[in-house]
């Protein structure tokens, strides 16, 4: 037995550990783990017995996975099985949105104007309620809702299939190159659901040089937020530029392109912090494949409908209600017979123009800083506001029932080429976080100068890329 | 808040009751008598299990790092109310990241009366890496040995029995998602919680003379500086091991007022109402 020992003090304890530690030698943790694993080997040996016939599911799912991650087909496979859900989303979405777009936009609003002619509001009460607050929040349910409803659920059967580790696995080689953590790949795709959720997930990496990488490039996933505007910008203006039958095809390969390129981005600015102000090696870590589980069907629809679908909404429609209130006041509150949206638009519209976006889009979406889901209902409204004010009375929208009327609405009181539209779609990719995400980032880092350089570097590559795109458009004389 | 109760007949009056005596409690966790810590490896079912006892719809998805913090909810069963607190699914406890850290603060200093370490039954072995941390900290465990639907399908089967005499701790074979299991999990919990199942914890055999020297003597001390503290052993590889965070409790004190409150607070109650 041993010495009985007096009770130490802590620091005794702690000098009685050290010395110990240097006897025992610098194997102690690897000594330490092996026991561990022997044991747990002999355990599981005792309980686990094996038929030998049985092992199919297992072979089945052995070679599914080297089909997916192999160097070959892994990334055309990625790219077919996105470009899948996003043509079934755009082509599925259509009829639905018209539905809707008639109901809450021809008859609902008709009603409500009825109802209030009938008690006699005040035009200007009117005008705020119904043309402010109701048209805007309609605006965002028929505009979102749709497409939501079909993507959602079949990213969160991709993702319950257990797709989303290969294609994270697919990508750590490129995050290695980057100089960053293969997890950050599992944080990216968490990502392409909220960002905010994204920068939290970035807790998985040790390493705090790595973190900050994953925060600040978290940023280019495509956040639930954002894919709408995408959504939308291919289904009305990519693709007319493609003959009828091809259509939905060419809107859908124009959102993958986007979130590809957001890939990309990850990755290049991985790469040049990892170079930069953040220097150092990647470290290595295992993933692990989880095998392929038969997805819930009923259980994922409805979680993805009442989780995903529905919060999104909720968010978009309680930020589309005030936003709807202080547009229809931008467009009524008149300074020296014009009004102060008509102002805001026209100082900011030549420095839009440069990047080929226009004043509308920038005013869109500094009033979006709160909330991604709110830039296309103010950019109808604003437009309107601005560019219909001969055609009707003002901050008054047309019904806008149909895809079709939202691109005339655009191109013909807003005076967008495609140029706009694909600089819209660039610029929803690359551009600061929202408020709740750099709330998030200043919550996980806790420090100003990181979080400044993830609202603002973002910012001004987006601002970089539109300028160049605008330019080279220009130069071939494409626009 | 919503209260799911559900009604019941003949299985009321029956010990393994289904989940008749289960009344979920949703995110409502005030005033429970028992802390009940759920960890397990990633990509286990956790959130799942998590789920069916609380009837929360903690976001569950069929891959690894889901939860990264602590997610709480609450229900009750025979009367007592159960606080439940889903960790973030780790490997081990042994290395530094931040998930990591969550998860063994909370086992070691938030002294949960039962912690369910949920195992999937077709990895049991890298499984058990973790299982054998977690019984150096705590013997107040049940093991959920979960999926073991996919594991049939693998052509394996698992001998909970054989497990649960070679870990000394409770094993309940489970199928979460379709809540198969659920109900014997929860007599295990309530039987660990109300101290009515002694466990006989499996100690890690260290292979190495000079280790298992050296972790005795360092947790004999520990034991005379620190009384009552349930953990020593596991303190003294901490300690070994040069982990900061544990130096730091030695350091402060920390670990005394851990050694003082060994008693969990579920039997401490009773034990005033007795």
């Amino acid at each position: 037995m041993m010495a009985e020992p007096a009770a130490a003090t802590p620091d005794d304890l702690i000098k009685q550990a050290e010395a110990l530690r240097s006897a025992v030698g610098a194997d102690f943790h690897d000594d330490l783990m092996l026991s561990i694993y022997t044991d747990a080997a002999r355990i599981a040996d005792h309980a686990v017995t094996r038929e030998g016939a049985a092992r199919g599911r297992f072979y089945l799912d052995r070679t599914i996975d080297r089909l997916v991650t192999s160097r070959v087909w892994g990334f055309p496979m990625m790219l077919f099985m996105l470009l899948a859900v996003f043509w079934i989303t755009i082509t599925g979405a259509n009829v639905p949105s018209q539905m809707l777009g008639d109901f809450l936009m021809g008859a609902v609003y008709d009603a409500l104007h009825s109802v209030a002619q009938a008690l006699s509001f005040p035009w200007w009460l009117a005008g705020f309620l119904i043309d402010g607050v109701y048209l805007a929040t309609a605006w965002v349910v028929s505009v979102m809702l749709p497409p939501m409803a079909i993507f959602f659920p079949l990213f969160t059967l991709l993702e319950d299939l257990g797709y989303l580790p290969r294609v994270a696995f697919n990508l750590d080689r490129l995050f290695h190159k980057a100089g960053a953590h293969g997890k950050q790949s599992l944080t990216m795709m968490m990502g392409y659901g909220c960002n905010a959720a994204g920068v939290v997930a970035t807790r998985i990496i040790d390493s705090p040089r790595e973190r900050l990488i994953a925060i600040i490039t978290n940023n280019f996933s495509i956040c639930n937020g954002r894919w709408p505007t995408l959504i939308l910008m291919g289904t009305i203006f990519i693709a007319a530029t493609a003959p009828p039958a091809l259509a939905s095809f060419i809107a859908a390969t124009s959102v993958v392109a986007v979130a590809v390129l957001g890939i990309f981005l990850t990755l290049a600015v991985s790469w040049f912090l990892s170079r930069t102000w953040l220097k150092g090696e990647a470290s290595t870590f295992s993933l692990e494949l989880p095998p392929y589980r038969p997805p819930q069907i009923l259980k994922t629809l409805y979680t993805s409908i009442i989780d995903r679908t529905l919060i999104v909404l909720w968010r978009a429609v309680t930020m589309a209600a005030p936003a709807g209130a202080v547009i229809w006041l931008l467009g009524n509150v008149t300074l020296d017979g014009v009004s102060i949206g008509e102002h805001l638009v026209n100082l900011l519209n030549p420095v839009g123009l440069l990047f080929g976006l226009n004043g509308v889009i920038l005013v869109a979406y500094i009033v979006a800083i709160p909330a991604n889901e709110i830039v296309i209902p103010t950019i109808l409204m604003l437009t309107m506001m601005v560019g219909g004010s001969s055609m009707v009375q003002p901050g008054v929208m047309l019904e806008l029932e149909s895809n079709t009327e939202v691109y005339n609405v655009l191109v013909g009181m807003g005076g967008w080429t495609l140029l706009t539209a694909v600089n819209l779609m660039l610029f929803s990719l690359i551009h600061n976080p929202c408020s709740t995400t750099i709330l998030t980032i200043w919550n996980e880092t806790k420090n100003l100068r990181w979080t400044a350089m993830a609202v603002f570097l973002p910012l001004a590559l987006g601002f970089g890329v539109t300028f160049l795109t605008a330019n080279v458009a220009r130069l071939l004389g494409l626009v | 808040m919503t209260v799911h109760t559900t009604t019941s007949h003949a299985c009321e009056t029956c010990p393994l009751g289904t989940n008749a005596q289960l009344i979920r409690l949703g995110i409502n966790v005030e005033g429970w008598n028992y802390v009940v810590a759920l960890a397990g490896n990633p990509n286990t079912g956790k959130s799942t299990v998590f789920n069916a006892l609380t009837g929360l719809r903690q976001h569950t998805g069929n891959w690894p790092g889901k939860t990264v913090t602590r997610a709480e909810g609450g229900f009750l069963y025979q009367d007592e109310r159960f606080k439940l607190v889903d960790l973030p699914g780790t490997y081990s406890l042994l290395s530094s990241s931040l998930d990591e850290e969550v998860a063994r603060d909370f086992i070691l200093f938030g002294q949960p009366d039962v912690t369910v370490i949920v195992v999937d039954a077709t990895r049991l072995e890298r499984n058990l890496n973790l299982v054998l941390q977690i019984l150096e900290i705590t013997d107040r465990v049940v093991v959920c040995l979960n999926l073991v639907d996919e594991a049939e399908r693998h052509g394996m089967t698992v001998d909970d029995r054989a497990l649960a005499r070679d870990l000394g701790v409770p094993v309940i074979p489970t199928v979460a998602r379709r809540g198969e299991g659920i109900p014997e999990l929860l007599a295990a919990i309530h039987e660990v919680a109300s101290g009515a199942y002694k466990a006989r914890p499996h100690r890690i055999n260290n292979h190495n003379p000079a280790l298992a020297q050296a972790i005795d003597t360092l947790a004999a001390q520990i034991e005379a500086r620190f009384e009552g503290l349930p953990n020593a052993r596991w303190v003294a590889m901490r300690l070994l091991d040069g982990d900061e965070r544990i130096l730091e409790a030695v350091r402060s004190g920390e670990l005394g007022i851990l050694a003082r409150g060994a008693q969990p607070v579920g039997s401490a109650l009773q034990q005033e109402a007795a």
